[in-house]
């Protein structure tokens, strides 16, 4: 494989990024922060006895007219990539976003608008070749509108919709496209909230997603028990949702 | 240190006696660790080193900051964030023919926590601690100034920071030198020791032939059988001797829940310890092993600190110096047995010549281990094992205790004035502490 990870700095994208380098893809990372970038380069580079061909180059989802470029250059540095994985995105609770309504307009459309108009990029180029991988990640906080995670959930839950359609439009030619719904992992993101029981890890949730990818599947929860969860509170009636806090 | 109220959130080292407090996780301790009062790891230290003096410090834990930096092939020297976790290492470096040049019984440690409480092996009375072998450490000051430190540059910090226990400053990246390993083989050999005198014997024997030793011991049997036990000896294997393929990493298995109190009582302990012995039919066994059931027998139970129960429990070791002779290792024994320190394990290693980190544990003698449940009696035990260390000239290890008594550890610590001028120079105002510095040392909580 020879993956571009947006956002493999940090977070799940950073063990995504990892386990890739150790079983020997090709990786270009894309992401903010010049000597973050280059740091985990020289990690990548390290992991494998033999890997040097790891690169990168700023891209940020905040600045649309960053994409093409970013893409082409990690095209140039990869001779041609065939996986797309999109970890990046904003994190905010739910009072941090009432409190400020700029917040609010930005983490909306990072986390949808510029995230859908990266993958329109990004799937051009791969149908462009036959196909390949698209793999976004979305969030358990998409499934259903609930209390804590009102705006947060409802642009995942915009991003959701559109991996399923591209899914159902594009198999067909080719495109494996992989809607990740992550439930509460312990990052640097989610520091300061309280982990519920079955709070993941980014290195679980790193193979969980390379399993789905090689298995072409087109949505997984992650951590698994997550898609039982989710089962539940998917059919929770409205009253009972007005009623919780969850 | 506070006892946590209900509902609040706890942090606990492996002995599994929570205190009061949280931990802020981050990739990037460059900017986490900015104000910070103290660092940890993986939590693998037993008592309350790695936990807050109060429950509102800023605690930074590393183990998401992994990723190494350089690997220089031809000398081995490796330049890595704090939080990488040893177990990472070892799955990368072995088929590579790369090895730590020291490891604890565990790898769920990360090498920032390898630094700070300065590890020792099977492999101390020839290779030293693991501090032996780091190059330089880039660390943040209580001062929030970003420094590096080495045997050349700023060699007062770099020596305290050295089994200083996180208290000299937040180590960030660790640079060392990895040791070439000729398989990804152990060959081993163990063999039956009838009592403690002849274990001192066998150990010291063993020691110029042996690159790695350390022994069992049985500590509930009394009499002439007192310190009876299990001495194993390994080396790398030879290509020739490997085998074709690498050794399977061991299945992590997770103890799922906690025992109950009375499931470690000294019937119990004693039954383990006689099937043990025994298990060990032959008087000498000899094959090879992989690294990890050789290093890490424990590992393959995640979690096995969960047989001591909600009650928690605590590790006690000590060293006691070669002057003082084998009959002090023996009255120790003896001891430790009148006091009931009841335990499954047991562990003795001869330990070589003391390093230069200021408040390293070990020094040339032996070092004893024996875990502990933890009841009303503990403080007494080790009151009055440490009384005999003090006596005999030896000391105790910071990362195992949590329960010396100041006194006692000034009494123990002769290199203790020379790592407080450290920590007034580059920490005049105590900025960064621990529950354990707090008890130790008097920093405010
Ligand atoms: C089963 C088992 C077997 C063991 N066997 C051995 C053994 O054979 N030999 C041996 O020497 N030890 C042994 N230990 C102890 C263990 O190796 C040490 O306690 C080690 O320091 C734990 O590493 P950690 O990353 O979990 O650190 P933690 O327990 O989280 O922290 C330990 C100390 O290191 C400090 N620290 C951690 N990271 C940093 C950082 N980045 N900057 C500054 N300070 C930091 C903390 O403040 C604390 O004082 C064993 C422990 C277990 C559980």
């Amino acid at each position: 494989m020879k993956a571009i990870v947006l956002g493999g700095t940090s977070g799940m994208g950073r063990a995504i990024a990892q386990r890739l380098a150790e079983r020997g893809d090709g990786v270009f990372l894309l992401g903010i922060g010049d000597t973050e970038l280059e740091r985990s380069a020289a990690d990548l580079k390290s992991r494998h006895p033999s890997r040097v061909d790891v690169g990168y180059a700023v891209c940020d989802l905040e600045k649309p007219e960053t994409f093409a470029g970013a893409l082409d250059a990690a095209d140039t540095a990869l001779s041609g990539f065939d996986a797309v994985i999109v970890t990046a995105g904003l994190f905010g609770t739910q009072e941090a976003l009432e409190a400020d309504i700029e917040f609010t307009r930005r983490l909306v459309t990072v986390n949808y608008a510029n995230t859908v108009v990266f993958c329109e990029h990004a799937r051009k180029r791969l149908l462009e070749r036959g196909g390949g991988h698209l793999t976004v990640f979305s969030s358990v906080a998409g499934d259903r509108g609930r209390k804590p995670v009102a705006i947060y959930g409802s642009a995942k839950a915009g991003l959701s919709v559109y991996l399923e359609a591209l899914d159902h439009k594009f198999h067909a030619a080719g495109l494996s496209v992989l809607c990740v719904k992550p439930g509460f992992v312990r990052t640097a993101m989610t520091a300061g909230l309280k982990p519920p029981p079955f709070a993941g890890e980014p290195d679980q949730v790193a193979g969980d997603v390379l399993r789905a990818m090689d298995a072409r599947k087109p949505m997984i929860y992650t951590p698994g028990i997550w898609a039982l969860v989710m089962l539940v509170i998917r059919w929770l009636p409205r009253f009972v949702m007005r009623k919780i806090g969850f | 240190m506070g006892s946590p109220a209900n509902g609040q959130s706890t942090l606990s080292g492996w002995g599994r006696v929570p205190v009061a407090g949280r931990e802020q996780l981050s990739e990037n301790l460059e900017a986490a660790t900015r104000g910070a009062v103290l660092c940890r790891g993986l939590g693998r230290s037993y008592g309350d080193s790695s936990l807050p003096a109060n429950a509102d410090d800023k605690v930074v834990a590393t183990r998401l900051a992994n990723r190494i930096l350089a690997f220089d092939p031809e000398s081995g020297i490796l330049r890595a964030e704090a939080g990488l976790c040893l177990a990472d290492l070892n799955r990368l470096f072995i088929p590579r023919g790369y090895f730590t040049p020291v490891t604890p019984g565990t790898k769920f440690v990360t090498v920032g926590g390898m630094v700070a409480s300065d590890v020792h092996g099977k492999n101390h009375h020839q290779e030293g601690c693991f501090g032996a072998h780091v190059q330089s450490l880039r660390m943040r000051l209580a001062s929030d100034d970003i420094v590096t430190c080495s045997e050349t540059e700023n060699p007062d910090l770099f020596y305290a920071t050295i089994g200083g226990m996180g208290l000299l400053g937040h180590i960030l990246e660790v640079e060392f030198k990895m040791h070439r390993i000729s398989s990804p083989w152990i060959w081993m050999e163990s063999e039956r020791v009838g009592d403690i005198d002849e274990f001192i014997t066998a150990l010291s024997n063993a020691a110029p032939r042996w690159p790695m030793t350390v022994g069992w011991i049985d500590c509930l049997i009394r009499g002439a059988s007192l310190g009876r036990g299990i001495l194993m000896a390994g080396r790398w294997a030879t290509p020739e001797e490997a085998k074709a393929k690498p050794p399977p990493l061991t299945r992590k298995k997770t103890l799922p829940f906690e025992f109950p109190n009375w499931a470690i009582n000294p019937l119990t302990v004693q039954a383990f310890n006689v099937a043990y012995y025994w298990q060990h039919m032959n008087h000498r066994n000899a094959g090879l092993v992989g690294t990890d059931p050789f290093f890490y027998p424990l590992d393959a139970v995640l979690h096995w600190n969960r047989v001591y129960g909600p009650r928690g429990f605590t590790q006690y070791q000590c060293v006691l110096p070669r002057a003082a002779g084998p009959q002090a290792v023996r009255e120790f024994m003896e001891l430790l047995t009148k006091l009931g320190g009841a335990s499954p394990l047991c562990v003795i290693k001869d330990c070589g010549p003391e390093g230069k980190g200021l408040l390293s544990f070990p020094l040339e003698g032996t070092s004893i281990a024996i875990d502990m449940a933890i009841s009303a009696e503990t403080q007494r035990i080790v009151d009055r094992l440490n009384e005999f260390v003090i006596a005999a000239g030896g000391r105790i290890y910071l990362t195992k205790d949590g329960f010396t008594r100041p006194e006692h550890f000034a009494a123990m610590e002769p290199r203790l004035p020379q790592f407080l001028a450290a920590r007034e120079k580059w920490d005049p105002k105590r900025r960064l502490r621990s529950a354990q510095s707090h008890r130790l040392f008097g920093d405010r909580a």
